[in-house]
């Protein structure tokens, strides 16, 4: 059987290594080898949204990324986004507009608004809307999601 | 997943040689918003014991505009990167209209338009566009390098006339004169993340109002996306208007070869072609006339 590859990475800002088969996914190499099981696994193959990461800058679902393309990239996954137990003003305006229930998919909703609002300080409903269209949630209906991230917009620019 | 064996060469000889070596076992990726999906169910055609990640090789990334070369996107560039372009906003502005809707934006940053040509989908979404934009790849193989129109790739659903030793390189948008105007339309049941039930490329060139030339190109109606010639011919030397603009969406939807399944019969897609064509033909004189 071959071997498992030497991958080194920065993930949240610290060095990460870690060894894996070339066959898995980043998804899993962050969950079964890293232990960072903050981000989920949904559909597996792209569509959910559930396990979206932002490699370099750019959100991309960690199921759709093989754990050897990690070799140099600089991750950010929900274990980051808070100022250790001071929450992120997102997710601040997630829990305070109820924008989510049974929570598998409040990962992927965080990271990729995260990106969003960072890109685009202040979205129009449709901007927001057309950006998570690739993040599914079955409990909210999605319009308490979109007045999270309108709120956390918001809050950023008043601190 | 079963095992593969992943490599990642840095030069186009390097990864043409990974794919020869491999006896047709090997499979270059670009974003691997397919590939990765299609080992994971271990998919009965598309099943590589080698997957050579091109994403390090600096031809494979060019995105560059000469104005007599044109546009040049080379194969793993990413929809991003496209519709973050400012020589695609400022010439090829309707190839935007692929890149902002393959996927949603997770997909995007991963996907590019030559892993969706090689893919060859009936329902890809840039094909029909790079048609209607005259797209030539071109694609390199141990016995050298070669150009063929983008029309001509797609020979099947998921099968290319890229052999298994030759490597996608780039994709080449010739550049287009005043008066020129493209759309690329869908219809799906949503409005994003969705497979094409119908599909419709479009470009035009006006003079004088008169259409100097034209191209319609068809996705999600046959094995293939389909360059319906006679479309394009029959608007060439008509003055603008909603009669020729007719014509030829009437063409396209005889040329429809669709079949029936769960997202459309196939007299739904038919009806399709004719009003996509006329739509994405109609925005594209619209936008040849405010360029012009």
């Amino acid at each position: 059987m071959p071997g498992k590859t030497y991958v080194q990475t920065t993930i949240n800002g610290e060095h990460v290594d870690f060894l894996c088969e070339p066959r898995q996914s980043l998804l899993e190499c962050l969950r079964d080898e890293i232990g960072l099981t903050g981000t989920k696994e949904g559909c597996n193959d792209g569509n959910c949204g559930a396990c979206t990461v932002n490699i370099d800058g750019r959100i991309v679902t960690s199921c759709l990324v093989l754990g050897v393309e990690a070799e140099g990239a600089n991750i950010e996954t929900i274990e980051g986004v808070a100022d250790g137990s001071n929450l992120h003003p997102l997710q601040l305006a997630f829990l305070e507009n109820a924008a989510l229930q049974c929570g598998i998919c409040t990962p992927g909703f965080i990271i990729s608004s995260k990106a969003l609002l960072e890109q685009n300080p202040n979205p129009t409903e449709h901007e927001i809307r057309f950006w998570l269209a690739n993040n599914l949630c079955r409990c909210t209906g999605y319009d308490k999601i979109v007045r999270a991230v309108q709120d956390a917009a918001k809050r950023l620019q008043e601190a | 997943m079963k095992w593969i064996d992943f490599e990642k060469p840095n030069t186009v000889e390097d990864a043409v040689k990974l794919l020869s070596d491999s006896g047709g076992n090997a499979r270059a990726m670009a974003g691997g918003t397919d590939l990765i999906v299609m080992l994971r169910v271990g998919h009965p055609r598309v099943n590589p014991d080698v997957v050579v990640d091109i994403k390090s090789i600096p031809e494979l990334n060019e995105l560059s505009y000469d104005a007599n070369k044109g546009l040049t996107v080379g194969a793993a560039v990413e929809c991003y990167k496209i519709y973050g372009d400012d020589n695609v906003n400022s010439h090829f502005s309707a190839l935007n209209d692929s890149a902002t809707l393959i996927g949603g934006t997770q997909i995007q940053g991963r996907a590019s338009f030559g892993g969706n040509l090689c893919n060859a989908a009936p329902s890809g979404d840039s094909i029909p566009n790079m048609i209607a934009h005259r797209a030539v790849a071109t694609i390199t193989g141990p016995s050298g390098t070669r150009e063929v129109p983008v029309e001509d790739i797609c020979t099947g659903p998921g099968q290319t006339s890229i052999e298994s030793d030759e490597l996608l390189i780039s994709i080449n948008f010739p550049s287009n004169g005043a008066g020129f105007g493209a759309n690329y339309i869908r219809f799906i049941p949503r409005n994003e993340m969705d497979i094409a039930v119908a599909g419709v490329g479009a470009s035009v060139t006006i003079e004088d109002g008169k259409f100097t030339s034209a191209r319609v190109s068809l996705a999600s109606v046959a094995p293939t996306p389909l360059l319906v010639e006679e479309a394009g011919e029959a608007l060439v030397g008509q003055p603008v208007s909603e009669g020729a603009i007719q014509k030829a969406a009437d063409l396209a939807k005889a040329a429809a070869k669709p079949i029936s399944d769960m997202r459309g019969t196939a007299d739904y897609r038919k009806h399709l072609c004719d009003v996509l064509t006329r739509r994405a033909l109609t925005t594209a004189v619209e936008r040849a006339q405010g360029a012009s």
